[in-house]
């Protein structure tokens, strides 16, 4: 776990620390539409803004289809740009998300993760994220404040490398961290600036020495040839990701990977999943591990591209696996589990595994529900083709 | 022209040349193929003026009028707007594959 120093650290919710990250990034254009819960971010954002703290082209679009839109021209133009969204905002975007991530544009978006519609919520869960796993775009999420501030910095370095060239959501959960106060640990505005640098440009539609086009039509002669670029691209995200966390410990001391082990060294039954849960899944195998209880927990920090062999690394061997989902997948497996069970398929000695459902539409996630679900790991009461859900009523 | 690999071509879908549209031969497209019968044809233009490809070929006479050579097959995508417009019908349209041997 992170060790963060109270001392240096200032008391702040999630979308304030990605406010600050995004002020210390300071991109060249921000377009943004406000939706809860992102909303916070954009407010923040645009008091530097208009407080001349930053000197970013803010755009207040009349749709987050138009901000993803805007934020794509001003990436294709050579520009830094950012924009945060949540659920219906990010699926009414989700057209050019896709846009975004072929035209190989390196935008970085801080998603706080709310239910999609409908019936109509604003709560957490990953319903949002999940709907663009395919998108193209690379996928982290954040545990807590910290990390949400954390990772939207590192995700300017990974998606404007030249050899990757690609989008990135940065996932913190909705309301848990964009509305809940944690300490975090921000780093000096010049070593932020300087860490993140200038951004490196790659056909830009500004340089007009060199005309470029950008979404020309590209029929079955080349449009297959493009998304096998893309399909490299991920690989080398997966490349580079451990270098560019590297150098992010050497300005931070803190050490991000695609996925985090917690008491996982003798763990027999190992918890799998994504975000602010984490922190309660730690709590429960303290609280397990007191009483004996061999157990432990693989948190997922990257989603997409997907670390199949660092799954396989930790996974492999153990008694059982427990995947939590906070999304469904109606009419087939959830997609956390589906992914996990699918990485298993190569182990060598493949755990029990289990899916559990939870935390839908902001739905709480108590310790006891985790704790009954390693139980039923520990009992060996799990069943690989039934989903179970925790925290719902019969 | 030669279709390259993944590994030849710029990311995103990007052009990175001007002018590169007239290297994309769309007559490939074609599924009738529209042929002149110039001893019919009094060289008015209609064609000329109506194709939205520009694949209609002229000259210049000696009398400095236009005149309607035949068709840029590269680029005719084969819509069949200039049959359709000539005053003496003296384009037809027949299926590519009378072609086929060419």
């Amino acid at each position: 776990m992170m060790n963060i120093d109270l001392k240096k650290s200032k008391a702040v919710t999630g979308a304030e620390a990605v406010a600050n990250a995004m002020r210390q990034i300071e991109p060249h254009v921000v377009a943004a539409y406000p939706i809860t819960p992102q909303t916070p971010i954009v407010e923040y954002f645009a008091k530097f803004v208009a407080d001349g703290v930053v000197r970013t082209e803010m755009i207040p679009v009349e749709s987050e289809h138009s901000a993803m839109s805007a934020v794509v021209g001003a990436a294709a133009a050579g520009a830094r740009a950012m924009t945060a969204t949540s659920a219906n905002g990010l699926a009414l975007m989700h057209e050019i998300v896709y846009i975004a991530a072929s035209s190989r544009l390196p935008i970085v978006m801080p998603v706080v993760n709310r239910a999609l519609s409908g019936p109509i919520n604003i709560h957490c869960d990953h319903s949002d994220a999940m709907a663009e796993r395919d998108s193209g775009w690379i996928q982290l999420f954040a545990e807590t404040n910290q990390e949400a501030y954390d990772l939207t910095i590192l995700a300017i370095r990974l998606a404007e490398h030249e050899d990757v060239r690609l989008p990135v959501m940065v996932n913190l959960d909705g309301f848990i961290l964009s509305h809940g106060v944690e300490p975090v640990e921000f780093l000096p505005d010049e070593v932020v600036k300087e860490f993140v640098g200038k951004p490196k440009r790659v056909y830009p539609l500004l340089d007009t020495e060199n005309p470029v086009t950008y979404g020309p039509l590209d029929l079955y002669d080349y449009y297959f040839e493009h998304k096998r670029q893309q399909v490299e691209a991920m690989e080398h995200a997966k490349k580079l990701f451990p270098k560019v966390a590297e150098e992010f410990e050497k300005i931070s001391g803190r050490k991000y990977d695609f996925v985090e082990p917690y008491k996982l060294d003798d763990a027999e039954y190992v918890m799998v999943a994504l975000g602010s849960t984490n922190s309660t899944i730690k709590y429960v195998v303290d609280w397990m591990r007191e009483e004996g209880f061999k157990v432990g927990a693989l948190k997922i920090w990257m989603f997409r591209p997907f670390p199949k062999e660092k799954i396989q690394y930790y996974l492999n061997g153990r008694k059982a696996v427990v995947v939590l989902d906070r999304s469904a997948s109606f009419g087939a497996e959830a997609p956390l589990y589906e992914a996990i069970k699918s990485a298993l398929y190569e182990a060598t000695i493949r755990p029990r595994i289990g899916s559990y459902v939870y935390g839908l539409g902001g739905r709480d996630i108590v310790p006891e529900h985790i704790r009954k679900a390693f139980m039923d790991a520990i009992e060996g009461n799990l069943l690989v083709d039934e989903q179970r859900y925790l925290g719902l009523r019969e | 022209m030669a279709l390259k690999g993944w590994k030849e071509i710029p990311i995103g879908g990007v052009i990175d040349e001007p002018g590169k549209s007239r290297e994309y031969h769309t007559g490939t497209w074609r599924v009738l193929r529209p042929i002149v019968d110039l001893d019919k044809c009094t060289h008015c233009m209609l064609c000329w003026l109506y194709c939205p490809d520009m694949a209609i070929e002229i000259t210049v006479n000696e009398k400095n009028r236009p005149q309607m050579v035949g068709f840029m097959y590269d680029y005719c995508k084969g819509c069949g707007l200039c049959a359709d417009v000539c005053p003496v019908n003296a384009i037809e349209m027949k299926p590519e594959t009378e072609f086929l041997e060419e």
